[in-house]
């Protein structure tokens, strides 16, 4: 009977058949464990981690990308104040250049009107000093005609001697001529500008 | 039939026959069942016995359980693999990461392969109708040992290569010279003999008295009942021990099982970290 066969066993001696029964057992269970088990539960575990470290990510990109657009805010805010001041600054300089030409046009047009003037006057001078002179010589004549009593009906004697006077005049005339000219010149305020 | 009942019948006839017989208590026949189916392979006999059963539907029960939890996995786990999970993570994290050391992930699968092949067997120990162990048979542990025995002096040699693995157990770091004459042979026996030898016979003998624990209380329960004289008081006593025996049995089921598992992830620690 496998009773008494038992009873004379040593149970620290185990028949091989057990052995290799116990074996393959093991056998299947490492190879389900290898190849399906541990496979499963690694990839559980790589997931979470990663979803954890995927929303630690996300935050992260997300306040870098709050970050740069606050950085460009502020870049943009100090390039609209330098480009105001520059803005400000050309205004100003062109303002100071159209001042600067405004005055220089009005110096020239006041220099303009001058000279006009003092044309003028001298043409005006000329003018009078022409008529002068023929009046003068008419009546010149006419008075030495009368003062000496005699007609000068000779012409070139006539011409001669008054061109003469004339002459004469002239040369007497020449500093009380300059000294009424100053005199004359009052009306004309940016000469000296 | 099982070996128990004819026990029980032995306890039960002693009752009936003669007075001088009393109580026959249980013996090593406990652990040689009759076999279900005997042949031979290859000039190996096999035996198929309850206990050979046992293994199989514990094992079979075991993967599938294991393979039901991560079905389908999810990243925020269910219930069901919220349990799986915690066991794997047990041997995983507590064992192959913190006990192997940094390098010791790829052993996981192996570890829990262990872990969980001896505890679902052990559990058999005090699962109702089978109600005895396989790892209570010195095959099975036997098994696991030498497994493990191979697998850390193979480690040992590809991790530190053969000169330097063996040399550094036969002649330990940091001894003065005199004692090697006391250490060598020492270190020798522990780490290719002793410790396969008591990773195998701590599970075996564990599992083995803690049957034989729970057949003597409970025969002994049934016997003190059936006798019509005084010792009947101890009827209950003997029940109660029975039962509170179960309990301590399944804390040692889970404890062996955790025990093996921790002892091979040191050998391997061991063999993957060269010693000072």
């Amino acid at each position: 009977m496998s009773i008494l066969a038992a009873e004379s066993a040593n149970p620290l001696l185990p028949p091989l058949g057990e052995i290799i029964i116990g074996f393959i057992a093991f056998a299947i269970v490492m190879v389900v464990f290898f190849r399906f088990i541990a496979p499963r539960f690694e990839q559980v575990f790589r997931a979470r981690r990663e979803a954890i470290e995927g929303g630690i990510e996300r935050a992260e990109a997300m306040q870098a990308e709050a970050k740069a657009a606050l950085e460009q805010y502020r870049a943009q805010l100090a390039e609209a104040r330098t480009e105001a001041a520059q803005i400000r600054d050309q205004a100003r300089a062109e303002g100071q250049q159209i001042l600067e030409e405004l005055r220089t046009q009005a110096q020239e047009e006041s220099a303009r009107i001058v000279a006009r003037g003092e044309e003028q006057l001298a043409a005006n001078r000329q003018s009078v000093i022409n008529e002068l002179r023929g009046q003068i010589g008419a009546l010149a004549v006419d008075l030495a005609g009368r003062v000496v009593g005699e007609s000068l009906e000779d012409e070139s004697r006539r011409r001669g001697t008054v061109d003469r006077f004339l002459d004469q005049l002239d040369g007497m005339s020449g500093g009380g001529a300059s000294d009424g000219r100053t005199g004359s010149t009052v009306f004309v305020p940016g000469g000296d500008r | 039939m099982t070996s128990s009942a004819l026990a029980l019948v032995d306890v039960l006839a002693a009752e009936g026959g003669g007075a001088g017989d009393g109580f026959q208590a249980p013996g090593l026949s406990e652990f040689y069942p009759e076999p279900i189916a005997e042949f031979s392979l290859l000039g190996v006999d096999f035996a198929i016995t309850r206990i050979t059963l046992g293994l199989w539907f514990a094992t079979l029960a075991m993967l599938v359980f294991m393979v039901m939890t991560v079905r389908k996995p999810q990243i925020v786990p269910g219930k069901l693999q919220f349990v799986g999970e915690s066991g794997y993570s047990l041997v995983r994290d507590g064992i192959a990461r913190d006990v192997v050391g940094p390098r010791g992930l790829p052993f996981a699968p192996f570890l829990a392969s262990l872990f969980f092949f001896i505890l679902a067997n052990n559990f058999m120990s005090i699962l109702p109708l089978a109600q005895i162990s396989p790892m209570s048979k010195f095959a099975f542990p036997l098994v696991l040992a030498a497994i493990c025995w191979v697998l850390y002096i193979y480690i040992g040699i590809r991790e530190q290569g053969a000169g330097r693995y063996f040399k550094d157990i036969l002649f330990l770091p940091g001894v003065p010279k005199p004692m090697y004459i006391l250490v060598t042979p020492i270190e020798i026996l522990q780490n290719f003999i002793v410790r396969p030898f008591t990773l195998a016979v701590r599970l075996f003998a564990n599992m083995f008295a803690g049957h034989m624990l729970l057949v003597v209380f409970s025969l002994g329960a049934v016997y003190l009942f059936s006798r019509d004289n005084f010792s009947i008081v101890f009827g209950p006593i003997s029940a109660l021990m029975a039962i509170v025996m179960t309990f301590f049995e399944l804390l040692v089921i889970f404890l062996q099982a955790y025990v093996f598992t921790v002892l091979m992830g040191t050998y391997l620690n061991g063999s993957i970290e060269a010693e000072h």
